[in-house]
């Protein structure tokens, strides 16, 4: 083992055809989409379906032949090339990104903690069939965002149908719409089996698109990422199968907090992903500013000290080692999630720092290009409002700070909340 | 393949210096600095890591391997135990580094051998120069070629141990052709002299000097690469890498000091580590002791590819430059008043650190 930056050549090749279907047919849908908030964008799922498909039934291969997967390839570069995809298509639009077709956090969550036999069936949707589906994950409830202890919606068994009985309320669900009334996906719900046990009764639920008793309330307008939905949904009485909730039985009859931690461990995987699509968006945006600075004359260099610097100049530099500061600290979460290793710590780290940085650069974007950069004619103020989200979702740069904090002192939730 | 889990003998000489830093550095540093003087022994030991001697060619009698992430990785763990340590300890491979690299066959056979001895050669290099608008691509001490002979004239600022010094790597620039070359100048040339000792906000336990270069004339065939020349970006690139990960090295002193220190001091009935005012400051100085880091590690890992690295240092010690003061700063913050005394380290790293913008040519990987 050594330290080393190099990212394989085949996957280098496979970014170059991202970065076509990014500029070519994701940028020019952009504004359009914008503008026409949860319009789903039905070129870019076409492009892209038969590609996701694919990756999906890859993985299911692998995962219904595991030895075969591993004698393959050393380490796997499976979340690099994710993560790399991610900042790509992100920096064709972010908002786009998030309609691929897919499992998306839902996906993540079951194969994660779902048994071999729950993964297969709830996935292979993904992986084949002629048309696409998606997947999402319901946790935020009105009284409930980044304390998931509060979560208010209810399972409970009911042994004379054999099956789980979900009433309640979740909000700011991404794909919601997408995954229940546009396709044959399905939403990973978290709901509690034990309302006095806070965490430890927290549980997650597979619920298919075509339950009876679960819609789609609303879906809101938001302030970026508008071409994808963030939907409200209501469960009322719904019924799913008893093996619908997720995870072996030990962590369905609630070894400790199994079920919890499990959620937490889908948030190390995809936590590095949420920093790479803000990555992306801070990268259009500082080739964008680059590029109208170099119109008007001013050249960015890496050879002049700082007297000769304009303070136009320092800006961009400073946005520059920020940004590659954020991508570094996300390729190292990313890396280590490939070889195996635990992650938590850096994957809080790598999103709390993109979260702050693609917030700073984006808005710093739009002032230093003055009238440009305020114009709906150019996507600078777009990205600075797609760019937001990357603070608030998948946990907010406060509550990653604090999963570091508590890993750097060695506290438990208890000694530092 | 990428990876950041360094090799085992990288992670042999990190836990040496590691060692080293916390059982001899740490309880000496205090004094060293009051006193404006690093004890001997400890300059013995850092020479005896032999961090130089690795990279001298083998043919000379080296191993050959100058490898910047390795030398990254010893900057940091060096600053770690004290900034003006890593400096003196690191000192010969400022002369010894550019010989190696760009040296004519001559130079490294005749120079390059004493740096495999017991002891670390008496040399010294001089690149900074007195004043608030230095460009190291501008220099102002000039050479200007006369005959067979080269003049130097000009001023050089914070010299590490240049009054010790016998031989020194002076940088110039050409008057001729503007270009920016190094010369090996003996310290008894005529025409070179000592202006002062500096006394400097931090790194005090280095001793620094001014020099002063009036007609200091050698022969030609002391530029550095003879009639080559040497390639002065990557010089300084090289330069940039090491001072980010001694600033890397400071911070994380500073944080891992403030880390402990909240989480035994008691305020309001809990460790002050508890209270999310704290907390969050130390979080986010991880934060950045990391990604300064990693930011010093990519542009180690593509100057031993051999790219041209000038974007990613000149990023790197932009970054780690804020890092180390902003780090340092808050370390002494969450001392409260513990911070503002000297007899607690922490005040002495602000001061440390906050001397890297205008750090440049004090060290090399």
């Amino acid at each position: 083992m050594t330290i080393s930056f190099e990212i394989p050549e085949n996957v280098l090749s496979q970014l170059e055809m991202v970065k076509g279907a990014a500029e070519y047919v994701m940028r020019p849908l952009s504004r359009e989409l914008d503008e026409n908030e949860h319009a789903r964008p039905d070129q870019f799922v076409q492009v892209t379906w038969g590609m996701m498909r694919d990756m999906q039934k890859r993985t299911l291969d692998k995962m219904a032949n595991p030895e075969a997967g591993k004698k393959r390839e050393g380490v796997s570069t499976a979340t690099l090339r994710l993560m790399l995809m991610i900042e790509m298509l992100s920096w064709g639009d972010a908002g786009v990104y998030l309609c691929l077709p897919g499992g998306a956090l839902g996906g993540a969550a079951i194969e994660a903690v779902g048994t071999p036999e729950q993964k297969m069936r709830f996935l292979k949707r993904f992986a084949e069939g002629e048309v696409p589906a998606w997947g999402a994950m319901a946790m935020t409830e009105p009284g409930a965002g980044s304390d998931t202890s509060a979560i208010r919606t209810r399972a409970v068994f009911d042994s004379a149908t054999n099956e789980w009985v979900i009433n309640g309320e979740k909000i700011f669900c991404t794909n919601g719409k997408l995954a229940l009334e546009e396709s044959n996906g399905l939403v990973v719900v978290w709901a509690t089996i034990d309302p006095t046990a806070g965490r430890a009764g927290m549980r997650p639920f597979v619920v298919e698109a075509g339950t009876p008793g679960v819609t789609v309330t609303k879906t809101e307008i938001k302030h970026g990422i508008r071409a994808s939905d963030t939907a409200a949904i209501v469960l009322q009485d719904a019924r799913i199968p008893a093996d619908n909730i997720l995870g072996s039985p030990e962590v369905q009859h609630g070894e400790g907090s199994g079920g919890f931690k499990g959620a937490m461990a889908t948030f190390d995987a995809t936590r590095p992903l949420v920093a790479a699509s803000a990555l992306g968006i801070g990268r259009a945006s500082l080739e964008y500013v680059k590029e109208v600075l170099q119109a008007n004359g001013v050249e960015i260099r890496y050879d002049l000290p700082y007297h000769k610097l304009t303070a136009l100049q320092r800006d961009v530099l400073e946005m520059e080692a920020q940004l590659k500061a954020a991508y570094l600290l996300t390729l190292r979460a990313v890396s280590l999630l490939d070889h195996g290793e635990p992650n938590n710590l850096e994957s809080a780290m790598c999103k709390a720092k993109a979260g702050k940085v693609i917030t700073t650069i984006t808005q710093k974007a739009v002032e230093m290009l003055g009238s440009i950069g305020y114009t709906k004619e150019t996507l600078l103020e777009k990205w600075m409002r797609d760019g937001k989200i990357n603070s608030i979702y998948e946990g907010t740069d406060q509550i990653n700070t604090l999963i570091v904090a508590r890993r750097i002192l060695g506290y438990s939730s208890k000694e530092l909340n | 393949m990428v990876s950041f889990t360094p090799s085992d003998d990288q992670k042999q000489l990190i836990e040496t210096i590691r060692r080293f830093a916390i059982n001899d550095v740490h309880p000496a540093a205090h004094e060293a600095d009051e006193h404006a003087e690093l004890p001997a022994h400890l300059i013995e030991t850092g020479w005896k890591i032999g961090l130089v001697p690795t990279a001298i060619p083998e043919e000379l009698g080296g191993l050959g391997e100058m490898s910047a992430v390795t030398g990254a990785l010893a900057a940091e763990e060096l600053a770690f135990g004290d900034l003006s340590l890593a400096l003196s300890v690191m000192s010969p491979a400022l002369f010894a580094y550019p010989i190696t690299l760009y040296g004519t066959a001559e130079q490294r056979e005749h120079w390059l051998p004493q740096f495999l001895e017991e002891s670390a050669p008496r040399v010294t290099a001089a690149l900074l120069e007195p004043g608030i608008f230095f460009d190291p691509r501008e220099l102002k001490t000039s050479a200007t070629r006369d005959g067979d002979k080269v003049r130097l004239n000009g001023v050089k600022a914070t010299v590490p141990n240049a009054e010790n010094a016998d031989v020194m790597l002076i940088y110039a620039r050409d008057s001729d052709n503007g270009q920016i070359d190094a010369y090996l100048v003996q310290k008894d040339t005529p025409g070179v002299s000592i202006e002062k000792k500096e006394d400097l906000l931090g790194i005090r336990a280095l001793p620094t000097y001014r020099l002063a270069l009036s007609d200091a004339t050698v022969d030609a065939p002391c530029r550095l690469g003879g009639a080559v020349g040497c390639d002065f970006d990557t010089i300084l690139n090289r330069g940039r890498v090491a001072l980010a990960s001694m600033a890397v090295g400071v911070a994380r002193a500073a944080f891992e000091y403030a880390r402990d220190y909240a989480k035994q001091r008691v305020a309001f009935g809990v460790p002050i580590a508890q209270k999310q005012s704290i907390a969050f400051m130390l979080a986010e100085m991880a934060i950045e002791v990391d990604a300064a880091r990693l930011l010093a590690w990519d542009a180690a890992y593509k100057l031993d590819q051999g790219d041209d690295v000038t974007r990613e240092a000149y990023l790197a010690k932009q970054y780690a430059d804020k890092a180390v003061l902003e780090v340092t700063d808050r370390a002494v913050q969450v001392l409260g008043g513990y911070g503002f005394i000297r007899e607690y380290p922490a005040e002495r790293w602000l001061r440390n650190g906050r001397g890297f913008p205008m750090f440049e040519g004090l060290a090399i990987i």
